[in-house]
């Protein structure tokens, strides 16, 4: 959204615990379309990353090619960004975070980004389990190239050009879940209740942690024929159950409404609170995981909430059995096993 | 392949490939060896773009210019493609002893440290020639909290790493990467001359596996009274010795495993060579190039049909 944001800051402008203002969490000015999803997202971005207080140049922000992959600008300016090529944001955090495994990662997709192009490197880092945020802004069309249908469109759903979209459309939590996603949410934009404890939920959980944010198009796609307009999301979403985000250093002194139902510890000591709402939905389970969204799809609704949760998984690092340091403090010592070495391998081959 | 490689010489991303090259076009025949993919590595992907090319010729060189790829990639910011083949990567081949210097440092580059971002008055920016040889510093993630953030991206972006379609802004960008390709000239492994045992007004030029059969037809040559100077090419961008080479001499044969003779090519294009200049001695059935093949093409170009065959005596 273009607009002149005042330079004036009160002196008094509280700070979380780091010392960081809110401030110093945004980025440049969006040029996105006045009301588009995305902006909201970015902001909600904005809103965890202050609240659980991780130091902006420790954040490495990724993106493909989209509307929404252009984000990273808007938001965490004081950190590295790389806005890739399109469909490729995994194969980048991928060798970034294995460059480096010290950083918090947040890739920024789209559903054309992921879902079309994109869908081959979804799958692979999803299944490795890379300690990453994965959030896509889902809008049902490819927005940056004006609105064509993009995979996830619903049958039957019409973008502004008024034409229904005759094919199947990909679930990508559906798909997340079964390629072996660790963290499964689906959110939306307009609801921030929701979307910001779900961030800090994800940065906190340690594997890959991906979320569906429904973020209508609202130059292309938010008609009311589309099911992915801002309307009929509104009015077709069932929640998995509240939650709560408690993160580890808050834990003692936090002060949480009574009645949840459940807890989730993860691996970096912070909660999560579930409480119930009608169903008690168990997050802790794949199959039903899929089970829940595709019964919700048949009554016409969208499910959003944590959908599923593995607190206790090993991520890519693990898995692999990297090495700690960071590949660019490693020396020559580190890594040459040098002459000698050299030399035992040219005896062998003779 | 091609899109990544555009973005990392734009973004200025360093990146090492091994090109393992066999017998095209598509799936061709991949069991078989060619020189063929220079086309395809040295403009790879959309827009005006070029890459850094190495062309080991034997398992020692692969081992060596392959660790220096790294420093290169480090140093230039950008990526390096090493060239092999088939006929090297696939089969059996005698080598001498690999060797290594345990005195040898790693060159990391142009990086920033947090110190140095400290003492720094001005404002950083990623894509400032700070040092007039197209090639900038870059800071690493996390390095310090407050200085040094950018954001890397296949858009067009001003000195400071912000989007920018303004097009002067643009055209100084690109005329950086240039000068930062002239730059590489002086860092990439210098070709190797071998001058003819006679002086001589024509020369052959040859790269990668076809240098052994090359060396042997030049000894079948000189017994025949053919006396030719040798440069074997090791690294693109070609640097002032390459042009000199071929300047200095009346008619060069260029041999390479390829249709289209894409060496030769590639200086007519980098170098602006009259293409007269340049013979081609080709072969590409997918099986190594020999030297009884480099010599009869050779001797064919000389107008040899007309030469008689001295024959040694045998006995
Ligand atoms: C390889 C490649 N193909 C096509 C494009 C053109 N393109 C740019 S953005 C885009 C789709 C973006 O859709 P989505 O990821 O949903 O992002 P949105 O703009 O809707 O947020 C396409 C097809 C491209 N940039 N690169
Ligand atoms: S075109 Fe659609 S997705 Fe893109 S900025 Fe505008 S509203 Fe957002
Ligand atoms: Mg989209």
């Amino acid at each position: 959204m273009t607009y002149i944001r005042p330079n004036f800051r009160h002196p008094d402008l509280p700070s979380n615990e780091l010392g960081y203002t809110r401030q110093e969490y945004e980025g440049s000015l969006s040029t996105l379309c006045a009301g588009c999803g995305h902006d909201s997202v970015s902001a909600a971005i904005i809103q965890a990353c202050y609240e659980i207080a991780v130091p902006p140049h420790k954040v490495a922000k990724i993106s493909g090619i989209g509307c929404s992959s252009k984000t990273p600008t808007y938001f965490l300016g004081q950190s590295h960004g790389f806005n890739s090529v399109h469909g490729r944001m995994p194969s980048v955090a991928t060798g970034a975070n294995l460059a480096n495994r010290d950083m918090v990662y947040i890739g920024v997709s789209g559903d054309g980004d992921t879902a079309s192009i994109g869908l081959g490197q979804f799958g692979h880092v999803a299944r490795r389990n890379l300690n990453m945020l994965y959030i896509v802004e889902n809008n049902g069309c490819y927005g940056l190239t004006k609105g064509q249908d993009s995979a996830t469109a619903d049958v039957g759903s019409a973008s502004k050009k008024g034409v229904p979209n005759p094919y199947e459309s990909i679930d990508l939590c559906t798909t997340a879940l079964q390629m072996g996603a660790t963290f499964v949410a689906r959110s939306f934009s307009g609801d921030k209740q929701q979307l910001v404890p779900l961030i800090k939920a994800a940065i906190s959980h340690s594997g890959f942690a991906f979320i569906d944010v429904i973020s209508p198009c609202v130059t292309f796609n938010n008609n009311p024929q589309s099911t992915k307009g801002y309307e009929y999301v509104r009015e077709h979403m069932a929640a998995t159950g509240k939650m709560d985000f408690v993160p580890v250093r808050q834990e003692i002194t936090a002060e949480y409404e009574p009645g949840y139902a459940r807890e989730v510890t993860l691996h970096d000591g912070s909660v999560i609170h579930l409480y119930k709402q009608g169903n008690d939905f168990n997050t802790q389970d794949r199959n039903e995981a899929v089970r829940a969204i595709q019964n919700h799809k048949e009554k016409g609704e969208i499910l959003t909430g944590l959908i599923y949760l593995d607190p206790d998984c090993s991520d890519f690092h693990e898995l692999q059995s990297t090495v700690k340091k960071p590949l660019r403090d490693l020396n020559e010592d580190d890594l040459c096993p040098g002459g000698r070495a050299l030399q035992a391998i040219n005896a062998n081959l003779r | 392949m091609s899109e990544f490689l555009g973005l990392a010489y734009f973004a200025e991303v360093p990146a090492v490939l091994f090109d393992v090259q066999r017998a095209g076009p598509s799936t061709g025949m991949p069991t078989r060896t060619q020189q063929s993919d220079l086309f395809a590595t040295a403009y790879a992907s959309h827009g005006d773009t070029k890459h850094v090319l190495l062309f080991p010729s034997t398992p020692k060189e692969c081992f060596e210019m392959g660790a220096q790829a790294f420093d290169l990639a480090d140093r230039l910011q950008t990526p390096v493609i090493l060239l092999t083949d088939l006929d090297l990567g696939m089969n059996d081949n005698v080598s001498e002893p690999l060797e290594w210097d345990d005195s040898r440092q790693y060159d990391r580059g142009k990086v920033f440290s947090a110190e140095q971002l400290d003492a720094m008055t001005e404002r950083f920016g990623r894509y400032v020639d700070m040092d007039n040889d197209g090639i900038c510093y870059r800071t690493f993630p996390g390095t310090h909290p407050k200085k040094g953030a950018f954001f890397t991206r296949g858009t067009s972006r001003d000195e400071y790493a912000v989007y920018t379609e303004d097009g002067d802004v643009y055209v100084r960008n690109m005329e950086r990467l240039l000068r930062k390709f002239e730059t590489a000239k002086e860092y990439v492994p210098a070709p190797e001359i071998t001058p003819a045992a006679e002086t001589t007004s024509e020369g052959v030029l040859f790269f990668g596996t076809s240098a052994d059969a090359t060396r042997e037809a030049l000894d079948m040559l000189s017994g025949e009274g053919i006396h030719l100077d040798a440069m074997r090419i090791r690294a693109f961008p070609f640097s002032r010795e390459v042009e000199d080479f071929i300047a200095n001499h009346e008619r060069v044969f260029v041999v390479e495993q390829n249709r289209d003779g894409q060496l030769r090519k590639l200086l007519i294009i980098e170098c602006e060579i009259d293409p007269k200049k340049l013979a081609l001695v080709r072969h590409y059935n997918g099986m190594p190039i020999t030297a009884r093949n480099i010599s009869r093409q050779i001797r064919q170009l000389k107008g040899g049909a007309t030469v008689t065959k001295i024959r040694r005596k045998v006995g």
